[in-house]
C-alpha cells in the first residue's frame, strides 16, 4: 500500500511537469491550426518553421544575446565576487544586499525603468540595448552563485602561490578559478536560462524590427500562436533533453575513469 | 595598493563602456533616410505586403510589433523608439489625441485613403477622431455571440441568452473590463461608454449574477474551445468567427439585437514621427486595393475598404453578415471611447468585484 502511494505520487508530480510539454509536443504535429482538433500528422510545420526567417532571426537573436550577456555577466559578477571578498564584514553585507535587491525587484520597474534610463542618455533602442539590459538583470544571480564558493575558498592558497612566484594573474587562474568553477558555471547557467526567457524587461528595451523568441510569442496572442512556434519549443526541449543525457552520460564515464585510475 | 589597481581599471573600463555607447546614441539622429518605422499588431499584416512596398518604393520598412494597447502605449509615449506609423484601436486613439501624441494627417498624400476607405467607416470613425484627422481605417469588426447550432434549438438574436440557466458551465465570457461590462450595459440598454455609477452598479450586478453559468472567462481561447464544441456559447471578436465556422461549420455568429462593440484598428503618425513623409506613403500604400484585399486574406478581419471587399472572388465571403454587416441596419453600434482616469479606475474597480464574487 505504501509503495502504491510513493509510485502514485510520483506519477502524480511527473505528468504535472511533462504533461504540458507533451501536449505541446503532440500539437506541434497537428495538421489543423486550432489547438482543440486532430486534424491528422504532418510535419508542415517544421518545414514552414525553418522557412519562417523572421522566427529564425528571432532564434538567433535569443540565444546571441544570452551566451553574450551571461558570458560578460559572468566576468563582471565574478570581479565583483573577488572586490567584495576582500572587503570587511560589514561592507561585504552592504554590498551583498545592494545587488539582491534588483532581483526582487519586479521586472516591469526594471524594464521601465531601463527604458528611461537610455532615453534620457539618448542610446538608441536596438540589440545593445536589450544585450545591456540583459547583462544588468544577470549579475546578481551570478554573484549569488560565485560567492557561496568564493567564501569557502582558503586564502591563504593565494598567498602560498604569490610566495611561490606566482604573478597575480596567474595566481588567481591557476589557484582560485579551478575552485569557483562550479559555481560559476552554476552562475553562468542561470544567467542563461534567465536571459532565455524574459520577456517584460526586454519588451521595454528593444528597438523596432528586433525580437527575441519571447516578444515574437507575445506579438502573436491575439492572432491565435502559430503552430511553427509549438515545433520550435518541440526541437529546443529535444535539444536540451540530448544535451543533458549527453552531459551526464559523459560525466559519469569521466568520473568512472578517475576513479578506475585511483585504484590502479 | 593591489585593491587600488583594480579599482582604477574598473573605473577605467566603465568609462570607456559608457563614451563608446553614447557614441552609439548620437549617430542616431534622424530626418529622412529612406527607412518607415511601423508598429502594428502581432500577425496582423501579410508579410507580402511590407515586401511588395519596399520593393516598389524603396523605403527600408522596420516593422515592430506589440500585443495590447496598452503595452504599446507607454512605448510610443515614452519615445524610446519613434515609430513613424502604429496601428491602435479606437479607445486607444482617443487617448494618445487627449495627450498630444499624433500627428494630423495630410490627406492631399493619402489617395487612396479618401477614394476606397468607405464613408461610413470614416463616420464611425468620428466617434474617437471627431474631425477625421488623426487616423484611417485599418480593420474593422463586431463583438457578438458565437453559438453552436447542435448545442442551441432556439434562435440566438439576444444578449440575455448568456443569462439562460438552461446553458449553464456552457457560456464563455470575454476577460477584459470593457467587453464583459459592453455585454451587461447593452442588455440593460445602456452606453457601453456610461460612466453612470447606477448604470454600472447594475451592470456589475448583472454580471455577478451571471456568474454561476459561466463556464470559464477567456480571451483568445474562445476561438479554440468553440471549434472543440467545449462550449455551447461565447462572446467573439467577428474577425475569429469567421475562422472558427471554417473549422467547424456548426458553429453561427450573430450580432444581438440590443447593439453591441464596433472596433476599428487605425493607422496614425505618432507626433516625434523621424519619417512622416514615408509613414504617408505607407498608410495609402496600405489602403490600395490590391493589398487591402491581400491583408483581408490574410488577417480575416473585416476591411474598411469597399473596392477591396467589392474584389473578394469569394461570394459567400464578400456578402457575408459577418464580415460585412450592414451598418445602416443597426443603430446601436458604438465604438469604446476612452473614459479617462477615473473612468478607467471605477471600472476595474467593479470588474474586481465581479471577478472575486
Amino acid at each position: 500500500m505504501k509503495t502504491f502511494f510513493k509510485r502514485f505520487y510520483i506519477a502524480i508530480i511527473f505528468i504535472f511537469l511533462y504533461a504540458p510539454i507533451a501536449t505541446l509536443i503532440i500539437l506541434s504535429f497537428n495538421k489543423s491550426k486550432t489547438r482543440s482538433k486532430w486534424g491528422g500528422f504532418t510535419l508542415n510545420w517544421y518545414i514552414s518553421l525553418f522557412e519562417d526567417e523572421t522566427i529564425l532571426q528571432a532564434l538567433w537573436n535569443t540565444l546571441l544575446i544570452a551566451v553574450l550577456s551571461s558570458l560578460i555577466a559572468v566576468v563582471i559578477g565574478t570581479a565583483a565576487c573577488i572586490a567584495m571578498q576582500s572587503m570587511s564584514k560589514k561592507m561585504r553585507t552592504v554590498f551583498m544586499g545592494i545587488t539582491n535587491i534588483p532581483m526582487l525587484n519586479a521586472d516591469i520597474v526594471t524594464g521601465i525603468s531601463l527604458m528611461l534610463l537610455y532615453i534620457s542618455f539618448g542610446i538608441r533602442f536596438g540589440f545593445s540595448t536589450i544585450l545591456l539590459s540583459h547583462i544588468t538583470f544577470n549579475i546578481p544571480y551570478v554573484i549569488l552563485s560565485v560567492m557561496p564558493r568564493m567564501k569557502q575558498l582558503n586564502p591563504h592558497t593565494y598567498e602560498a602561490a604569490l610566495d611561490l612566484g606566482a604573478s597575480h594573474i596567474q595566481a588567481f587562474f591557476k589557484v582560485v578559478f579551478p575552485e569557483i568553477l562550479p559555481g560559476i558555471m552554476t552562475g553562468f547557467l542561470m544567467a542563461f536560462t534567465m536571459s532565455l526567457d524574459d520577456f517584460i524587461i526586454t519588451h521595454f528595451t528593444k528597438g523596432a524590427g528586433i525580437d527575441t523568441l519571447s516578444t515574437k510569442i507575445y506579438s502573436e496572442v491575439r492572432k491565435g500562436i502559430k503552430p511553427e512556434m509549438y515545433a520550435l519549443s518541440t526541437i529546443i526541449f529535444i535539444t536540451v533533453i540530448v544535451l543533458l543525457f549527453v552531459i551526464n552520460v559523459s560525466g559519469k564515464k569521466s568520473s568512472q575513469n578517475t576513479k578506475n585510475k585511483a585504484q590502479r | 595598493m593591489k585593491k587600488r589597481k583594480l579599482l582604477a581599471l574598473t573605473l577605467a573600463v566603465s568609462i570607456t563602456a559608457a563614451t563608446l555607447l553614447s557614441g552609439c546614441g548620437s549617430s542616431s539622429s534622424g530626418g529622412e533616410n529612406g527607412q518607415v518605422v511601423v508598429y502594428n499588431w502581432g500577425e496582423y499584416i501579410d508579410p507580402e505586403a511590407i515586401a511588395m512596398f519596399e520593393e516598389e518604393t524603396g523605403i527600408e520598412v522596420i516593422y515592430d510589433e506589440f500585443e495590447t494597447n496598452e503595452m504599446m502605449y507607454p512605448k510610443v509615449e515614452a519615445g524610446a523608439t519613434q515609430y513613424d506609423v502604429v496601428c491602435p484601436s479606437d479607445y486607444m486613439i482617443q487617448k494618445m489625441i487627449d495627450n498630444d501624441l499624433l500627428m494630423q494627417l495630410d490627406f492631399s498624400k493619402l489617395p487612396n485613403a479618401t477614394e476606397h476607405i468607405g464613408e461610413q467607416y470614416w463616420e464611425q470613425s468620428r466617434q474617437f477622431d471627431t474631425d477625421n484627422m488623426y487616423s484611417v481605417p485599418y480593420c474593422w469588426g463586431t463583438v457578438g455571440i458565437l453559438y453552436n447550432k447542435t448545442m442551441v434549438d432556439e434562435p440566438v438574436t439576444s444578449w440575455s441568452i448568456l443569462w439562460d440557466e438552461k446553458y449553464k458551465d456552457n457560456i464563455l465570457m470575454q476577460d477584459s473590463v470593457r467587453d464583459a461590462f459592453m455585454v451587461a450595459l447593452k442588455l440593460n440598454g445602456n452606453s457601453m461608454n456610461t460612466t453612470n455609477e447606477a448604470e454600472l452598479e447594475a451592470a456589475k450586478e448583472a454580471l455577478i449574477e451571471q456568474k454561476p453559468l459561466v463556464q470559464a472567462y477567456v480571451i483568445d481561447q474562445v476561438r479554440d474551445k468553440m471549434i472543440g464544441g467545449e462550449a455551447a456559447i461565447g462572446v467573439i471578436y467577428s474577425g475569429e468567427a469567421i475562422y472558427t465556422q471554417r473549422e467547424n461549420p456548426d458553429l453561427e455568429y450573430v450580432i444581438p439585437e440590443e447593439g453591441t462593440n464596433i472596433w476599428i484598428d487605425s493607422w496614425v503618425i505618432p507626433k516625434n514621427a523621424q519619417n512622416a513623409e514615408n509613414a504617408h506613403k505607407f498608410i495609402d500604400f496600405m489602403c490600395r486595393p490590391d493589398i487591402a484585399l491581400m491583408n483581408f486574406e490574410y488577417i480575416t478581419y473585416s476591411t474598411p475598404n469597399v473596392t477591396a471587399q467589392s474584389m473578394i472572388e469569394d461570394d459567400d465571403i464578400r456578402n457575408s453578415s459577418i464580415a460585412f454587416p450592414d451598418l445602416s441596419q443597426y443603430t446601436n453600434l458604438e465604438t469604446y471611447s476612452y473614459l479617462g482616469e477615473e473612468g478607467d479606475a471605477l471600472y476595474n474597480a467593479l470588474w474586481k468585484e465581479v471577478k472575486s464574487y
